[in-house]
């Protein structure tokens, strides 16, 4: 197990130093001088190299890299172009809604898909089964950003239940911000619930035709009981995947989202960003969103190897 | 299940046919602009209604389905074109160095959500359709790659293959001649999954902004101007919304149904 988990450690380190060499050169590459583009076509020759020098454009490619590397280390994301204010604490700032949002559209996507996957597993080829399979594939090919218009429509202008945008901030207690997240949660766990369920239903369906399963239905439990103490906790292993696999696509989902219901996220910040040529900022949000995506990715790996020795031994 | 396949086929025919029909033909012109006309609920003259320049629905939607369907299908295109050749020769060379640094190089682009790819593309050389076709397509590259790779895997330990090796022939040529076609039906199935998931990506980014810029129609654009006229204009946000779901659904239905009707084995296991 620890020279699996070191293996993987290795490829990990690999992969984010490969991911952060991707992202610079991207970025690198931008035609234009960030420091012109702040203070404008008027600007003294002068001052554009006094506050070339202060954001630390004057060094050679590789030194700009190292520092840009060494300063995440640090939790110094450098400063932002257009705000002048610290990268790292907008990020923070930010990320107090984008986590949130994702963590609770996670949350829904599970409370929707194993009840759903269980009951079609169960029911299979009844009008149940075909009823739920049929709205996963509604839910699957739903865009999202045009359903969360659709709620907005209904709960926030006809229904007036939820207010059409903006986010009041945790400040205001935890019940006005998770209101504000509710609308924006649904929409993203939509989709992702939709294909969770068809996962758990295909996994339990699997794991129903197993020899244990009978083996416990001969010794006399329900099929039910059956379901409960025996298939469902090995269904569980592939459906963890799934779950581990999407919070990625939540967190990068939420960016789209975000512009619907107009939350102060990671999304918005990127767009701002880009629309203002403030590209430490998208280096910068890009690169810790691409670090989340592979730590999860990882922790899945590990988990997996965890819980099924079989996986250990394998590249 | 043969259902599916009919409904699939007959809803995607649909829309690329409207797609095809608006080179020869739209019931109004999408350039005129109509402002004594805007922003009228669906009638006779205009069967979807107008939006707020005037300009008809209909028309739009499908002037608009060309870019979804273009987009979609390039993308498919790179993503085929790069993955299935780095697949091949991973699964050819399996365990050697190439196998890893190709799959790993998956890993690596797989570790970027699409959006991501597209956000980074539209910082560096701004948006466009063009960047959203990269943006797409690289994202499918690593799906086609990983496909061909497991397949080819497993069409290597067959005999006929063997056969082809005693007789003298290259890793490459058997990838050419012998695995490839064994590959053809899988492709074209998972080809039509990755249409439908580009139809909803070149939404999705032409939403915010990053795909077609005007004046050039696009479904998610649509949406984006109309999502501050929602509560007086719904009409304006439901037709677009309702042609993106109608093309996805009936991609991925015929996918559904191109899986069962080619690979009946693939259909049971995913039952």
């Amino acid at each position: 197990m620890l020279r699996y988990a070191g293996r993987r450690l290795f490829s990990l380190a690999v992969s984010l130093w490969v991911a952060s060499l991707v992202i610079f050169l991207a970025l690198e590459i931008v035609p234009g001088d960030p420091a012109a583009y702040m203070l404008g076509i008027n600007a003294q020759e002068d001052t554009l190299a006094a506050l070339r020098e202060e954001l630390g454009l004057n060094g050679s490619p590789m030194e700009r890299y190292l520092a840009w590397i060494g300063g995440m280390f640090q939790g110094d994301f450098g400063t932002s172009y257009t705000y002048r204010t610290p990268v790292s604490e907008m990020i923070a700032d930010r990320l107090w809604v984008s986590l949130p949002l994702a963590l609770f559209a996670l949350a829904l996507s599970t409370l929707i898909a194993f009840p759903a996957g269980i009951l079609a597993a169960r029911n299979r080829g009844s009008v149940v089964d075909v009823a739920i399979m049929g709205g996963t594939q509604l839910g699957v090919a739903i865009p999202n950003f045009w359903f969360a218009m659709l709620m907005v429509l209904v709960f926030a202008i006809n229904l007036r239940w939820f207010s059409a945008g903006g986010f009041p901030g945790w400040s205001e207690g935890i019940g006005p911000a998770l209101k504000a997240l509710t609308l924006p949660a649904i929409a993203l766990a939509l989709p992702q619930a939709s294909i969770l369920a068809r996962v758990m239903r295909s996994a339990l369906l699997d794991t129903l035709g197993e020899d244990y399963i009978r083996t416990a239905r001969a010794k006399g439990l329900t099929q039910g009981q059956a379901l409960r103490r025996h298939a469902l906790r090995n269904a569980l292993i592939p459906v963890l995947t799934i779950i581990g696999l999407q919070f990625s696509f939540l967190l990068a989902g939420a960016i789209i989202i975000e512009n619907v219901f107009y939350l102060p996220g990671l999304g918005r910040l990127v767009f701002q960003a880009i629309s203002a040529r403030d590209l430490i900022v998208v280096e910068s949000v890009v690169m810790l969103l691409v670090f989340a995506v592979i730590m999860v990715n990882f922790a899945v790996d590990i988990a997996y190897a965890w819980v099924d020795p079989r996986l250990r031994g394998r590249r | 299940m043969k259902a599916s396949l009919w409904i699939g086929a007959l809803i995607s025919a649909l829309v690329t046919g409207a797609a095809l029909l608006s080179f020869l033909w739209v019931p109004h012109d999408i350039e005129a602009l109509d402002i004594a006309n805007k922003i009228k609920p669906p009638s006779g003259a205009h069967l979807l209604g107008t939006d707020h320049f005037g300009r008809d629905i209909l028309s739009m939607l499908m002037v608009g389905a060309r870019t979804s369907i273009a987009v979609a299908i390039v993308a498919v295109v790179i993503g085929m074109g790069f993955g299935v050749p780095l697949g091949l020769a991973a699964a050819a060379r399996q365990g050697g160095w190439m196998d890893e640094v190709i799959m790993r190089g998956n890993d690596l682009i797989f570790a970027f959500p699409s959006l991501l790819i597209a956000i980074m593309i539209t910082a560096v050389f701004g948006a466009g359709a063009v960047n959203a076709i990269i943006a797409i397509g690289i994202f499918n590259i690593p799906v086609f790659a990983r496909l061909s790779r497991g397949a080819a895997l497993s069409l290597w330990t067959r005999d006929y293959v063997l056969a082809a090796r005693v007789a003298g022939k290259g890793r490459l040529r058997i990838s050419a001649e012998h695995i490839l076609p064994n590959l053809a039906n899988l492709l074209i199935v998972q080809g039509t999954i990755q249409f439908s998931l580009g139809i909803l990506a070149e939404a999705a980014l032409s939403y915010v902004g990053l795909g077609a810029q005007p004046p050039v129609p696009s479904w998610g654009r649509m949406l984006a101007d109309s999502q501050t006229m929602i509560s007086f204009a719904p009409h304006m946000a439901l037709f677009p919304g309702l042609a993106i779901l109608l093309t996805v659904l009936g991609l991925n239905l015929m996918g559904d149904g191109l899986r069962d009707w080619l690979d009946p084995r693939l259909a049971r296991d995913a039952r």
